[in-house]
């Protein structure tokens, strides 16, 4: 069973798809709350706009999300340029660009999540907190938020789940450099290049394949659990 | 306390145009559905902002549309009790009652929640969650819920209708209590007539988005003209009487007051206790001699005030019964055979047996605010 054994630098590929996963999920998880509230709770002038654009990159091939990321958060780009300027901040050919390409692709996923089950709160228990002096904010906090919890969690894990195969955008946007920007999918597809990789390529299927049930049964656990607190 | 309101309001093909004041323990917005009830009430909650009008209550304004003032719910402090009780439903009850207290200023948290859980009888239910309660337990902890937030006001929006007769009857004298203990003025919507008169001191009876009539309860109840169909078989007079004695034997209880004695199934009830008495004006038979050999009990003397016919062919006729006025409801048969006109005087029948418990038992406690 020798085969099995992991590389050190496969050993990279899956700690680094793991982080980068994560991150991605994590950072885009406030501004996915807000979106979904927005479009769940209030109108406004461009709704349909802000809808299209945030599932954009579910419609999209992946390579043209990759490139225009590469187009607007590259060094040249004008979002880009401006943050390693101002703050340092660099995302082209590093973990933190796959992880940025990573929640914009997961982004559509985690909203749907997060505003069907917010659209299935009533509003009238939000009204009857605020006629208790919860200011709204304090609302969405006590009310809202926990009874959107089992939402949250589906979108986070479909988010992460999406995070771990992204491949395309990635790819495009910040290319495969092993130990930086080499996720999962790219260390399979840099395999299946090389002649003798097929060994490796199926080492890492089945290590993707563990990830996905783990993450597939910790979330159904997890839902059950915050399910049986709120609505048994 | 006074709750001073006028208020325009348009929405789609309904205006509502309503002004009222109230000083009274219970001010029930009484009216069919659609009148503007519940628009109204939630105007005094702020969950609706008026395009036109001022709200206030005690000295404080809520809403001046000229001054452009308008307090948001959250900073208004004014309990409300919903029909459905809207109880949080990831929340134990002793977590919802603990609610709005957490956001009451410290300096103005005067509720004891001790006091209020045995109030509403629900110190049992502390540990549950909202679905595991009953209908009318539900309805019980909503009301603390909103009462544990030292309220100004309460606002009570049908908080009976969606629940059946056995329920209603075991939240009624929740309220009862409330109204005569909590001394916080509550403004209660209900579009039942049994309801109102059981609970209220004043009543604003609203009719398609206008105030129909307003004042004591005992005053606006008799204006049947302005009760829906459904309604008006329920509509009489309502009388203040104290206990002066009770009938073991025949399980009676002996009422006084000016307009004279009545004999009532038991009313639980100490002498000299006030009673409230609903006497339905279908309940109320007419006599131009002193009845001999009769089995109803109850006869009233009087003299016929006024006279209104409605347009289903039967009259209402005022009695006055020692400045207690009585409502009487005959055909018109009746009254021209007994040729009834104003100034005649005449004997009110009521039969005990059309007290039912809902329009008898209705004590009214504690001094007036």
């Amino acid at each position: 069973m020798d085969w099995l054994r992991l590389s050190p630098e496969e050993w990279v590929a899956v700690g680094l798809s793991i982080k980068v996963a994560t991150v991605a999920m994590i950072a885009s998880l406030p501004a996915g709350i807000f979106v979904a509230w927005l479009l769940a709770r209030r109108d406004f002038w461009g709704k349909s706009l802000l809808n299209g654009i945030v599932h954009l990159p579910l419609i999209l091939p992946p390579v043209v999300t990759g490139y225009l990321l590469l187009l607007s958060f590259g060094r040249r780009g004008p979002i880009g340029s401006f943050l390693d300027q101002c703050c340092g901040i660099v995302f082209s050919f590093r973990w933190t660009g796959a992880a940025l390409a990573c929640a914009i692709m997961a982004f559509p996923l985690l909203v749907r999540a997060i505003r069907l089950s917010m659209e299935s709160v009533d509003p009238k228990l939000e009204a009857a907190a605020g006629t208790l002096g919860a200011n709204p904010v304090w609302v969405f906090a006590t009310v809202t938020l926990p009874l959107i919890l089992p939402g949250v969690i589906a979108g986070m894990i479909l988010s992460f789940a999406k995070a771990m195969g992204e491949f395309g955008a990635t790819i495009t946007f910040v290319s495969n450099i092993p130990g930086e920007t080499q996720t999962l999918p790219s260390a399979i597809y840099t395999f299946t290049q090389v002649p003798g990789g097929d060994t490796g390529a199926l080492r890492l299927t089945l290590v993707s394949i563990a990830i996905a049930m783990a993450a597939l049964f910790a979330s159904e656990a997890m839902a059950r659990h915050v399910g049986r607190r709120i609505d048994p | 306390m006074g709750v001073d309101v006028a208020v325009r309001h348009r929405l789609g093909n309904f205006e509502l145009d309503a002004a009222f004041q109230s000083k009274g323990r219970l001010t029930a917005l009484f009216g069919p559905s659609g009148s503007g009830k519940t628009s109204l009430i939630n105007i005094l909650g702020g969950l609706l902002k008026p395009q036109q009008g001022r709200v206030a209550v005690d000295a404080t304004v809520f809403v001046d549309t000229e001054r452009h003032v308008f307090v948001p719910t959250h900073k208004r402090r004014i309990g409300y009790v919903f029909q459905d009780a809207r109880l949080f439903p990831h929340l134990t009850v002793a977590q919802n009652l603990g609610y709005g207290r957490w956001f009451t200023p410290a300096r103005e948290r005067t509720a004891q929640t001790g006091l209020i859980v045995e109030m509403l009888g629900i110190g049992n239910l502390m540990a549950r969650r909202p679905d595991a309660l009953s209908g009318g337990e539900k309805q019980r902890v909503a009301i603390g819920r909103a009462l544990a937030c030292s309220p100004r006001l309460l606002l009570m929006d049908e908080p009976l209708a969606s629940l059946d007769d056995a329920r209603k009857a075991e939240i009624l004298p929740y309220i009862e209590r409330l109204r005569d203990e909590a001394r916080i003025p509550i403004v209660y919507v209900s579009h039942s007539i049994a309801e109102v008169a059981r609970l209220a001191d004043d009543i604003v009876m609203l009719e398609r988005g206008r105030v129909a009539a307003a004042g004591p309860a005992s005053q606006v109840l008799l204006r049947t003209d302005l009760l829906a169909d459904q309604e008006r078989i329920e509509g009489g007079a309502i009388l203040e009487m104290s206990i002066v004695g009770q009938d073991t034997d025949y399980r009676m209880t002996l009422l006084r007051s000016a307009a004279g004695d009545m004999r009532v199934p038991q009313i639980a009830g100490a002498n000299g206790q006030t009673v409230r008495l609903r006497l339905r004006a279908r309940d109320v038979m007419l006599a131009l001699k002193e009845p001999q050999a009769i089995s109803g009990l109850n006869i009233l003397r009087g003299k016929v005030t006024a006279i209104r016919e409605d347009a289903s062919g039967n009259v209402d006729v005022t009695v006055g019964c020692g400045g207690q006025p009585i409502l009487a409801r005959i055909t018109r048969l009746s009254r021209d055979r007994l040729a009834i006109k104003p100034g005649l005087p005449v004997y009110a029948i009521v039969k005990s047996v059309s007290f039912d418990r809902e329009a008898a038992a209705l004590a009214m406690r504690g001094p007036e605010t």
